[in-house]
């Protein structure tokens, strides 16, 4: 079914004091694929992905092309190739598009590359609406705009996983249908992506594998073609719009 | 009050201003990155004076030792650190910052003579034995609080600063020294004489003043430290780690002090502890500024330099008293004219 992963996360569990927020979530990420995560607010979407960026202490193993992080520290993943796009976008407000963008490629500029005027003319050519606004503070952008640029900056670390976490969150259906096809065409430059959703019909449209996480658990876990056509996944998640009755 | 006096007084106002500035930079800089309120920033302006004094009265100056002290200690932890994390990349880096650089800085001290050298090499030494202090101090006091609250910060930085006076009164003793001006000139504009340290001040500030300004302008690492200071959780994400963005700071910070205390060593005697009060009337002008904007604190420090000169020819007992006062009319003011921002968690 799946080619080596890039990323594996085996037994995870993240607590808060002494609540556990996660339970023994196992997750599979191939290369070159879009895995989605969808769920209900407050199942620990958010938690999971904080725990796998070293945002979060957790425990259990994660595995990063296929090395296990022992020392998971923020800096050191977003080197090997991770960057995560968080769900409050933090962006440097008081700073233009064209600054936010360039410090997305800091961790390579550190380790001696200097391209990242290239990289900022792909991202640009991803999201001409960035280019048009490249000398604007990051702070007076619409949500759709800011989206993109918290996407864009991401692109400029040269992911091999990229993560993004709740990218259609309070934006217009037809922001959320740009967004969801530029994620499409993403997965076609080779980088692979988690994709955390409450938007279940989009992101499964998109994904090729899916999980289900209720409650700090994987309740369900499948193609996401076969999820899509799973009942109770039609019922909780995509209403009795579904195509399913 | 004649114009000569008032002339006079305004260009003392506007030399030691133009160093409160200086430090006022730096501490909004500490803040606005570490959220640390950097209270020993004005002992790096005595032990950058008395460093360099040391080597010109042809002694060895104790912050040679506290130098070779504090890089083994941080070696220790970090070693610890690195081997139980498996990552033993990390020893080359420590091998050089920490062990390495104090070493070689030390073979130069103890090697060259620095009485003999020449004042620009005596500085530049003076400078060597005293910044690698700042990122050490972040790495040994503040970096495993990074998390902590502004309150707590700061009681580490009033046990820091306790420490490192004292260090000072064991490193050089209960006596002020002075050091040789950069310049002897001596310029006569109208009836003013200003003479060449004056000179050297002033533009020593303004060009410090606009490099700081490249820096957070025009290079990825001050935008780095600007990022960490707008948005903590965004710049990690960058990989921009904190623990860097606070060693970075505090070099610059060192880095300012120490050439402040250079500067003004030749027109003021500085005792160890001498540096407090200096940078306490930095941190009034930055306070003036919220310890957030940058020209701000720049004005409020010329303002403070003025009000300093001016007040030490009318009441000259009451000087002090009269500089720090002002902080309470600005606090008020500022507690008025903004809104309350809970700290963030």
């Amino acid at each position: 079914m799946m080619t080596t992963p890039i990323l594996e996360i085996r037994e995870l569990c993240v607590s808060y004091g002494k609540v556990e927020a996660l339970h023994h979530i196992n997750l599979k990420v191939a290369a070159g694929q879009i895995v989605t995560v969808i769920g209900p607010n407050g199942a620990g979407k958010t938690t999971m992905l904080s725990a796998i960026m070293g945002l979060l202490p957790s425990k259990g193993e994660i595995e990063f092309q296929g090395e296990v992080q022992r020392d998971i520290e923020v800096e050191h993943l977003v080197a090997m190739g991770m960057t995560l796009v968080p769900e409050k976008r933090e962006l440097f407000g008081e700073m233009s598009v064209e600054d936010n963008l360039l410090l997305g490629a800091f961790q390579r500029y550190r380790h001696g590359d200097r391209d990242e005027g290239k990289t900022m003319d792909q991202v640009f050519a991803t999201f001409p609406r960035l280019k048009e606004r490249r000398a604007q503070l990051a702070g007076t952008l619409s949500g759709g705009e800011r989206q993109m640029l918290a996407v864009g900056r991401a692109l400029m670390a040269k992911p091999k996983l990229l993560m993004l976490d709740e990218p259609s969150l309070g934006l217009a259906p037809l922001i959320v249908r740009e967004i969801f096809h530029i994620i499409a065409d993403l997965k076609k430059t080779g980088v692979a992506i988690l994709l955390v959703e409450q938007n279940a019909r989009a992101a499964l449209q998109i994904a090729d594998y899916g999980y289900v996480l209720e409650t700090g658990s994987v309740a369900l876990e499948g193609e996401s073609r076969q999820l899509a056509d799973d009942p109770r996944v039609v019922e909780t998640y995509l209403g009795l719009g579904g195509k399913k009755q | 009050m004649d114009l000569q006096i008032a002339l006079l007084l305004s260009q003392d106002g506007i030399v030691n201003g133009s160093i409160y500035a200086l430090l006022a930079l730096a501490l909004v800089l500490v803040f606005a990155v570490t959220r640390v309120i950097f209270i020993p920033q004005g002992e790096f302006v005595a032990y950058g004076a008395l460093t360099l004094a040391a080597f010109q009265a042809g002694k060895t100056p104790g912050t040679l030792w506290l130098l070779l002290g504090a890089g083994v200690l941080v070696a220790l932890i970090d070693t610890v650190i690195a081997v139980r994390a498996g990552a033993p990349g990390r020893l080359k880096r420590i091998a050089l910052w920490d062990l390495a650089l104090p070493a070689v800085v030390a073979g130069l001290v103890l090697g060259l003579q620095p009485a003999t050298l020449p004042l620009a090499a005596q500085v530049a030494l003076a400078l060597a034995v005293v910044v690698p202090l700042g990122p050490m101090l972040y790495r040994l006091a503040y970096q495993p609080l990074a998390e902590a609250s502004v309150l707590v910060l700061l009681i580490v930085s009033v046990a820091v600063h306790l420490a490192l006076v004292g260090l000072g009164l064991l490193f050089f003793g209960a006596e002020g020294s002075r050091t040789t001006p950069f310049s002897e000139a001596q310029f006569n504009l109208g009836t003013l004489t200003v003479n060449g340290q004056t000179l050297w001040v002033l533009g020593a500030s303004c060009v410090l003043i606009v490099a700081l300004a490249l820096f957070f302008g025009r290079t990825l690492y001050g935008k780095a430290l600007r990022a960490t200071a707008i948005n903590r959780v965004g710049a990690r994400l960058m990989g921009i780690s904190t623990s860097m963005a606070g060693k970075l700071s505090f070099t610059l910070a060192a880095g300012i002090g120490a050439l402040s205390g250079i500067l003004i060593a030749p027109i003021t005697t500085i005792y160890y502890d001498t540096g407090f009060l200096v940078g306490l009337k930095g941190f009034v002008a930055a306070i003036i500024a919220g310890l957030a904007s940058y020209p701000l604190a720049a004005a409020g420090a010329i303002l403070v330099g003025l009000l300093e000169s001016f007040s030490s020819f009318w009441a000259s007992a009451f000087k002090e008293v009269i500089v720090f006062t002002l902080i309470i009319p600005v606090l008020l003011w500022r507690s008025l004219t903004s809104h309350h921002v809970e700290e963030e968690e």
